[in-house]
């Protein structure tokens, strides 16, 4: 294929954003959504066929142009198609396909309907961009462009404080993480001279030995390079401590939490790490690191979807600690499962987000799992594909989620790094955690009491304080549903139904891979060389050996599962979800009151959004304030500035008195000038 | 040549002539024909300004479309004009903002218009000249003159406070000047009686003498770039100019001051550069943390953008003291995205201004439900500012980014602060301004654009995306150039 076949993917999602932005107007809604869907139709159609024209053996590797040369480095635009670049344009146009028409429900009665169109294709045309890069650069302008994306639809409800501040604190989180990124960029252009993913590869092994070019630090090269690069990663793909963006993104309306904050741009850190192993395999210091961060993501930040009651925060945290388990994969070199469980994790978590907005429409726009219950009677589509969803994440045997989370915890188990003991203890007892609150947010939703129609406890005074409070945020906004549209919740006496097909279809569509993607899948793509053009795996790192080892076929695995210690836990956690949720209610809450101080906690995200803010946000204002009333207006303007203006003007006062325009004054100066002079030169003489 | 006249010549004297023109449209019963002409004389000046571009040979570093004739001949003073690959943008970016101004001061400016208009028209000729000398008397002239019509602007149409922050503006920067007239005279008498400024760059010049040389025309410079801690007149003088004077000074008046940078200091004296190199590092690197800190918390959005501004400025000072080919050119492209991106930034003040008359961030907020194609550009021009990937912006300072990780890893640490800082204090600006509920009856009553503020910001927008997605043709000027100076950088001249 040449060139022009590529670029009709991330071009034609660009051609329906401009539409819908630009032309929304004019176009009207209907036509902004035609072209739009259709238009991303058109990337996953092309992305088809690009795809398997990769599995016949095609790799593509070409400039698209010249971006800038300067000083002997070209830096290009261009891509590089192969079989990981291949498989994420599948994951992220059908996702994106999905999303596109199931915003025509979601989004009907919004007054900003085109311009979402536009967003979520602009987002798609900045996704495809970043993971067809054949080099670093383009890779950092996808990088900041699904960022700037991001950003605009946390806020796209612009009018509600909460939306505001999440997205300005999501922009500046990602920033912090961009900003290791870019020097880890600035690092490699300057050891490999280029930026090309090609030139840098080929070289790399040259350059194990050395040190980093960081004055005062002793370190490897390559482990410089690598972690800085991670922190990029750990900000987009919210790895602990960046993590605290990602629960507040849920501010933004569901459809874009499942495309972009659970399928595809969270997971962009997790593909780089794939993008660059060989480079990352080279640094056990770097993967160590990774597994570290990984394994305290997967776990902590699920301990924290135990205690949330907002429907889409229970799946954030759930998507949390699932990023953090691609990150404990890469940390094992098995980069092939991360991005396994990254594509079977796209298509189950976009189906529970999906199925979580439909239950919120269901709701009128009420989010709070307390006030829901016994739904599935109510809309059964919903149920079941919600079912499905949560099957596949807690790992059933047989469900995609499964395959690929069951492969990762294999993968750690196999693993020689040093840290591996904490990262398998981290993943496995995760297992459990994801279980459990996956299945108490299910139990709550669709089964037992009906608890919806009625007067609900929460107020409006809560928004009226944000509103106050607006830059001085805390956290205290866990249970309020960030609600302006104006029906809040059912009326008592109203039942909800069944969402509207352009909102199922996408569920029905989705809950398909989630089911059969994993069993179809595992073989090839873990076993059958799949990456082995795209993925680069040292010698010594024999994990992804001896799990093809130990592999005989999916179904033999499942059957395997059974007796294992994870699927025991997820059956522990779900039973005792079952337990606590319907039958006996009030030991969860007793449990709660007896723990409080955890419970207080879990409920302040270990407080890491309150530190931030007293000591990042509130430093950053502090020292800004000191520095420009001391700094600038005192020092360099009150005393340097008018300081010296002031001491020329006085001087100028004393000089001023003396030109008083009477001939008399000048002519006495005068005459005691010529008496002084005269008596100098008498005295001379 | 353009109809048998030298080109540059055309593009300083042009608008200079129409300035005038204008201003002999008399007072304001004319007004509608002196913006006519303004308008007509802004934009040949602009596509006089052209033929530089695509005649320009992108293989050679010598001046180009030079213009040599006697003018002072007792002191062998010569009317000697040139560009190269530094210079040659910069004509085309102020040429390029003048229709800008005038169009952006249309309906605005009621009072004094003919006055107003031709203040501009001639300060364009003028700093054109600034940009094309090679006599440096000639140099010093334009440079000096181009200080008078800027002082008009701010002190006439300007803020309740504008006679302070005009007469600082004049005092800081004639004062900066003095000094380098000296640095010059003393040139003309190494050089055996030369003020071309290309025979300076040949002179051997002992190390003393270089350091007082470089610090004469630091002085001169660093007050116009601004360079911390020499700064503190540019937020004042912004925020008391009328908007068409913010964005000229913005976008062109602290060009001038880098420009001198590469034109004068560095060649003429490289052994002192070398020297004072570090401390030229030092005060950018606190330009770019310290005054990115200074600009969040400020509450007035000129002086905001002001600050902004200053830390920008702060990349283009870095670039060029690290002495390679990524730094410098990234320098020169962040000076002229910069022109763009804070032009348009204090366009979009100015918008708001015209209908709210405050410049309080607290005045502001919820504008997006009455402005929604403002707001949309406004955002851009906002993420531009905070060096967002695919707008010009990006460009010098990724590159600066770089060039600085090259010399020494904390210094790109540093400067790459900006990533954060610069969205912090322009992000959160826009939050407070543009998102949120109408906050107050003064935004409840605004209006989206009109189609003359719609084509300003367009032709903006799309420079900005243009150059931010592909920054190679304006690149590809700067290499030959840019090269030499490195060379002359090499060579020491002790």
């Amino acid at each position: 294929m040449d060139i022009q076949n590529y670029l009709v993917v991330p071009l034609a999602p660009l051609v329906g954003a401009i539409a819908a932005g630009m032309f929304g107007k004019v176009l009207g809604r209907t036509w902004s959504h035609r072209i739009a869907i259709t238009m991303v139709a058109v990337a996953f159609f092309q992305a088809v066929r690009i795809f398997q024209d990769v599995m016949a053996g095609h790799i593509f590797d070409g400039t698209v142009y010249t971006w800038l040369v300067s000083d002997g480095a070209t830096f290009q635009v261009g891509f590089l198609i192969d079989r990981l670049s291949a498989t994420m344009m599948l994951v992220v146009t059908s996702v994106s396909l999905m999303v596109h028409i199931y915003t025509i429900g979601y989004m009907s009665e919004d007054p900003g309907y085109q311009r979402f169109f536009s967003y979520i294709s602009l987002f798609t045309f900045s996704m495809l961009m970043l993971v067809m890069a054949n080099n670093f650069m383009q890779l950092f302008f996808g990088w900041e462009a699904v960022g700037l994306v991001s950003y605009l639809l946390i806020g796209f409800w612009f009018t509600r404080p909460t939306a505001i501040y999440a997205n300005l604190k999501a922009f500046l989180v990602n920033r912090v993480g961009d900003f290791g990124f870019l020097l880890g960029i600035g690092l490699v252009l300057m050891v490999f001279g280029s930026l090309n993913y090609g030139d840098v590869f080929a070289n790399v092994a040259k350059h194990v030995e050395d040190i980093a070019p960081i004055a005062g630090m002793e370190v490897n090269l390559i482990t410089a390079i690598c972690i800085l690069l991670f922190i990029g990663a750990m900000g987009k793909s919210a790895q602990f401590p960046l993590h605290v963006w990602l629960p507040d993104s849920m501010e933004g309306p569901t459809p874009i939490s499942a495309l972009i904050h659970a399928a595809t741009m969270v997971t962009a850190g997790i593909f780089m790490v794939a993008r660059m192993s060989p480079m990352f395999e080279l640094s056990e210091t770097a993967l160590s690191f990774i597994m570290v961060i990984g394994s305290i993501t997967a776990l902590f930040m699920g301990f924290l979807g135990i205690i949330q009651n907002d429907i889409k925060r229970v799946v954030a945290y759930s998507t949390l600690s699932q990023l953090g388990y691609m990150t404990v994969a890469l940390g094992a070199s098995a980069y092939s499962v991360a991005i396994f469980h990254l594509m079977t994790h796209a298509f189950f978590k976009a189906l529970l987000f999906l199925g979580a907005g439909s239950v919120i429409m269901a709701m009128h726009h009420d989010q709070d799992i307390r006030n829901m219950g016994g739904l599935r009677k109510y809309m059964p589509i919903t149920w079941i594909t919600s079912l499905i969803g949560s099957l596949a994440l807690i790992g059933t045997p047989f469900f995609s989620g499964f395959y690929s989370k069951d492969s990762i915890i294999e993968a750690v188990a196999l693993s020689h790094l040093p840290v591996a003991g904490f990262a398998y203890f981290a993943v496995v007892a995760g297992v459990f955690v994801t279980a459990f609150y996956s299945f108490r947010m299910y139990f709550l939703v669709f089964h037992g009491e009906e608890r919806f129609g009625k007067a609900h406890h929460h107020d409006d005074h809560a928004h009226a304080a944000h509103a106050a409070e607006d830059d001085h945020h805390d956290d205290a906004h866990a249970d309020d549903d960030h609600d302006d549209h104006a029906h809040h919740g059912l009326a008592p006496g109203q039942k909800p139904h069944e969402t509207p097909w352009v909102v199922w279809l996408p569920l029905v569509l989705l809950a398909i891979p989630s089911v059969l993607i994993g069993f179809i899948a595992i073989e090839p793509m873990l076993f059958g060389g799949y990456f082995k053009d795209a993925i680069f795996i040292a010698e010594h790192h024999e994990a992804m050996h001896h799990l093809k080892e130990e592999f005989h076929g999916p179904v033999a695995m499942a059957v395997h599962a059974l007796t294992t210690l994870p699927f025991w836990l997820a059956l522990a956690g779900v039973g005792l979800a079952a337990f606590f949720y319907l039958k006996r209610p009030d030991i969860p809450a007793a449990i709660q009151k007896k723990f409080q101080w955890i419970h207080t906690l879990l409920e302040n995200k270990y407080y890491f959004d309150r530190f931030n803010d007293w000591f990042f946000a509130g430093g950053a204002r502090g020292a800004s304030t000191m520095l420009w009333k001391f700094g600038d207006r005192t020092l360099i303007d009150g005393l340097i500035v008018n300081g010296s203006a002031n001491l020329v003007g006085k001087l100028a006062y004393v000089v001023r008195r003396l030109q008083s325009g009477y001939i008399y004054h000048y002519a006495f100066t005068m005459v005691v000038g010529v008496f002084i002079l005269l008596t100098i030169r008498t005295w001379f003489e | 040549m353009i109809f048998g006249l030298p080109v540059i010549s055309v593009a300083i004297w042009l608008p200079i002539i129409f300035g005038i023109l204008v201003m002999a449209t008399g007072d304001d019963r004319n007004a509608p024909l002196a913006r006519k002409i303004a308008l007509v004389g802004g934009v040949l000046g602009f596509l006089v300004t052209l033929p530089l571009y695509t005649g320009f040979d992108r293989g050679t570093s010598a001046m180009q479309f030079v213009e040599l004739h006697g003018w002072i001949a007792r002191f062998n003073i010569h009317y000697h004009l040139g560009v190269d690959g530094i210079s040659m943008l910069f004509i085309l970016l102020n040429s390029f903002f003048t229709p800008i101004v005038v169009l952006a001061g249309w309906q605005v400016i009621e009072k004094r218009v003919a006055q107003y208009m031709s203040a501009f028209l001639i300060m364009s000729g003028i700093v054109n000249g600034v940009f094309a000398a090679l006599d440096a008397v000639l140099f010093y002239v334009f440079w000096e003159a181009m200080l008078i019509p800027m002082f008009i602007i701010i002190g006439v149409w300007g803020g309740p406070n504008r006679v302070y922050a005009a007469v600082k503006f004049f005092l800081y920067t004639l004062l900066g000047s003095l000094l380098m007239l000296v640095a010059l005279v003393y040139l003309y008498n190494l050089s055996g009686g030369s003020f071309s400024i290309q025979d300076f760059h040949h002179l051997p010049i002992p190390m003393t003498a270089q350091i007082l040389i470089f610090i004469a025309f630091f002085l001169a410079f660093a007050v116009k770039v601004p360079m911390f801690p020499v700064h503190t007149w540019l937020p004042d003088a912004h925020v008391e100019a009328p908007t068409g004077g913010s964005v000229v000074l913005a976008a062109i008046m602290l060009k001038v001051g880098a420009y001198g940078f590469l034109r004068f200091s560095m060649p003429i004296a490289p052994d002192a550069s070398h020297k004072l190199a570090g401390v030229m590092i030092a005060l950018s690197l606190i330009a770019v943390i310290y005054i990115g800190l200074v600009a969040l918390m400020q509450k007035d959005m000129k002086k905001l953008v002001a600050y902004s501004s200053i830390s920008h400025m702060g990349f283009v000072t870095l670039g060029f003291f690290i002495f390679n080919q990524y730094g410098i050119e990234g320098a020169l492209l962040q000076m002229i995205s910069h022109g763009f991106v804070a032009g348009a930034l204090f366009l979009c003040i100015g918008v708001l201004y015209d209908r709210v008359h405050s410049r309080e961030i607290s005045a502001y907020g919820g504008v997006a439900n009455r402005m929604p194609v403002f707001a949309a550009f406004f955002m851009l021009f906002a993420m531009a500012n905070s060096g967002l990937p695919g707008t010009s912006a990006f460009v010098g300072e990724f590159m600066v980014i770089m060039a600085a990780i090259k010399v020494n890893f904390w210094y790109g640490f540093a400067a790459a602060t900006t990533l954060i800082f610069g969205a912090a204090y322009t992000l959160w600006m826009y939050k407070r301004v543009i998102f949120g509920k109408i906050a107050n009856h003064h935004v409840a009553e605004l209006t989206d654009i009109n189609a003359r503020e719609t084509v300003i910001l367009a032709i903006l927008a799309i420079t900005v995306l243009g150059m931010g997605l592909y920054p190679l043709p304006f690149a590809d000027i700067l290499h030959e150039s840019v090269s030499d100076l490195l060379l002359h950088l090499t060579h020491s001249k002790l």
